[in-house]
């Protein structure tokens, strides 16, 4: 079967749901008739006409406010705000008014609204179009926040969150975009706030999402090789967490470690320690987060590479707790 | 219930314009606001709330100018804008009590305020909130093929925010059925708006190619005409329309402004322009009505808000944990 590239499978996500559902509208700066700058959106305008697929003015916070107007009044918006950074300029509508609709009006109305967004570093976009907005999100009760790692999670979780009545913030991380991997089934569509086990091991959990997962992946194989088995857990939804597989991982394995891409201060990666610290404290040996550093993201290539998490970073903070040595380590 | 299923129920008790009835609707908000006053002071009232008095002509006026499936938003003074589209003032009286006859159960409170039935979007308490929420509504409306016009009301303080000036560009570029009423009351809160705006407002709109009107908003017939044109550009498919209604607010900005800003007689001047006085004038003079008759129309209205408050007062309280259980099994994020 052929592989299925991670832009392709956000594009035919897009694709089916405004195929399936009339309803649908997909809309931002660039992604009609441009096909976007990550070139993820190319041929929609085409297939579903301009009604329904058009191009916006650089107006963030009117895009998110037309989004959420129209999602309370029957249709079901998709919206792209370019850079994951510019998601600021737009917070207004998506916490104040999107995230509380539901319950301020006693449940009058939902808000099917998807907010796609192009997040993470490694790009050299530099400190203001590279950061990782999870963070600012993740207070908001009202909103759901989907973190796709793999182009078969990208397509299924994606036609997840235009069918979900919630607002969801749907991340696609920049350097996923070319990534290929297996396509899903036909028509999949996943569930939200559903982690996955991509690994099964026995010595300690590594939990993360994104492109985080693949770090954490190949670091697995490097650890295998040293003796060490670790399952991984891709956490999928950030909001709402899936507590529970985390939960039963750490019961089996007695060790967390969290991954994330993004401020130590804040993180999502505390609320996963502070979750399982509560629930499963009698189980833990050791619980810890790798992060990145509480400082902007820096441009030059070598200081970026250097500040973000990479399988070679996890594999030695995995030797640091565990009190092991590496294999080839002259220390 | 999802947005797509709500948006068929609409049954929109729409002001008339026939004999008394405007000076009726915003008779009921005067007396509502004055009950709200009462009730803040006693406490029953909780946080802030900011009221409608003085600017009643321009809800009215711009509601009535609308049918039935129209929808409108307004701002965190929005207890004129929920009832002049025809929201219960039972249910809006109970829930700025917190009550969970409320219309949102107690959840909302005043600024806040959200009646779809009624075509009410929504109150927002972010100045130009209503803005986004209408360019949205009406977006929906358009792509949908539907001949419905949604409404903003917002305060002239509001020219100065991005919504404005963002919200607008992309409803014009869209040719969007909105109509944007900004409501100018001379103050930004505590605030003279020209000291802190530069230019002129309607030029703002002008400039972006959108129509403009600009009506004397102590005057409901005026209110109203201005709003039948704006209405029928943006019904039309002309694109948005920009109403501008010059009025006044007869008290504070809020519970805890004792209005020293103003200029002196401003208030006094503006109290002889009284919207209610206007329009029961205009009635007797055109013998639509003498004064007896107005007299006991007022005395009605005082009447209805009387047993409101009553009713209010004796109405529950939320539950404290149903309430939020109620959320919770809703399947809210």
């Amino acid at each position: 079967m052929a592989e299925l590239e991670f832009r392709d499978a956000v594009r035919d996500a897009l694709d089916e749901e405004l195929a399936r559902d009339e309803a649908v509208v997909f809309f931002g700066e660039d992604v009609a008739r441009p096909g976007g700058v990550f070139a993820v959106t190319g041929g929609l305008q085409e297939r579903h006409g301009s009604m329904r697929v058009f191009d916006t003015p650089i107006s963030e916070l009117a895009i998110a406010g037309a989004a959420f107007g129209a999602a309370i009044s029957g249709l079901r918006p998709v919206i792209e705000i370019m850079f994951g950074d510019f998601l600021f300029l737009a917070m207004d509508s998506l916490a104040n008014q999107a995230a509380k609709y539901w319950f301020v009006s006693r449940e009058q109305a939902s808000v099917p609204l998807v907010v796609r967004s192009a997040v993470g570093a490694g790009g050299r976009f530099g400190a203001i179009h590279s950061q990782m907005p999870v963070p600012w999100f993740q207070g908001i009760p009202g909103l759901k926040i989907v973190a796709p790692s793999t182009p078969r999670d990208a397509k299924a979780l994606l036609k997840a969150a235009i069918r979900d009545e919630n607002p969801v913030l749907f991340l696609e991380h920049k350097r996923l975009y070319a990534l290929k991997g297996e396509p899903g089934d036909d028509g999949e569509v996943a569930q939200l706030g559903r982690a996955n086990v991509v690994r099964t091991g026995s010595d300690l959990t590594i939990v993360s999402a994104m492109k985080g997962v693949h770090d954490v992946l190949a670091a697995a194989e490097q650890l295998a090789t040293e003796g060490i088995d670790a399952e991984v857990v891709d956490l999928r939804t950030l909001r709402p967490l899936d507590r529970d597989t985390v939960l039963e991982s750490v019961r089996r394995t007695n060790r967390l470690m969290v991954v994330e891409e993004g401020p130590r201060t804040g993180g999502w990666a505390g609320g996963v320690l502070a979750d399982v610290t509560e629930d499963a404290l009698e189980y833990l040996d050791d619980a810890w987060r790798l992060t990145t550093a509480d400082a902007p993201i820096p441009y030059s290539p070598p200081l970026e590479d250097a500040f973000l998490p990479s399988a070679e970073s996890i594999v030695a903070s995995v030797h640091e707790h565990l009190n092991t040595r590496p294999v080839n380590s002259s220390a | 219930m999802s947005g797509t299923d709500r948006i068929v129920a609409e049954a929109a008790e729409l002001v008339r314009t026939e004999g008394t009835a405007l000076l009726e609707r915003m008779l009921l908000i005067r007396r509502f606001e004055d009950a709200v006053q009462r009730l803040f002071q006693r406490g029953e009232v909780h946080g802030t709330t900011h009221l409608y008095s003085g600017q009643e002509a321009g809800a009215v006026g711009v509601c009535a100018a609308l049918r039935p499936g129209d929808r409108a938003a307004g701002t965190y003074r929005g207890h004129g804008h929920a009832l002049a589209l025809g929201v219960d003032p039972q249910g809006l009286m109970d829930e700025l009590l917190g009550r969970d006859t409320g219309v949102c159960g107690g959840r909302a409170g005043s600024m806040n305020v959200v009646d779809l039935e009624h075509g009410l979007v929504g109150c927002f308490g972010i100045v130009g909130g209503s803005i986004a929420a209408v360019t949205g509504v009406a977006l929906a409306f358009q792509r949908r093929g539907i001949e419905h016009v949604a409404v903003a009301f917002f305060g002239e303080g509001t020219s100065n925010q991005a919504y404005f000036a963002e919200c607008l560009n992309f409803a014009q570029v869209l040719r969007l059925p909105a109509v944007f009423v900004c409501e100018n009351n001379r103050y930004m809160e505590f605030t003279p708006i020209e000291e802190v705006t530069a230019g002129d407002i309607v030029a703002r709109a002008e400039a972006l190619g959108v129509w403009t009107r600009t009506v004397d908003g102590m005057d409901v017939q005026a209110v109203h005409a201005g709003a039948s044109e704006a209405v029928a550009h943006a019904r039309a498919g002309e694109g948005p329309a920009f109403l501008q209604t010059l009025t006044y607010r007869f008290v504070g900005h809020s519970r805890s402004d004792p209005g020293a800003y103003r200029k002196p007689g401003e208030l006094d001047e503006m109290r002889r322009r009284d919207p209610l006085a206007v329009e029961r004038a205009r009635l007797i003079e055109a013998g639509t009505a003498d004064e007896s008759e107005l007299d006991e129309l007022e005395g009605r209205v005082a009447r209805r808000i009387d047993e409101v408050v009553e009713r209010a007062l004796a109405a529950p309280f939320p539950s404290a944990d149903a309430g939020m259980r109620e959320y919770k099994e809703s399947g809210a994020a």
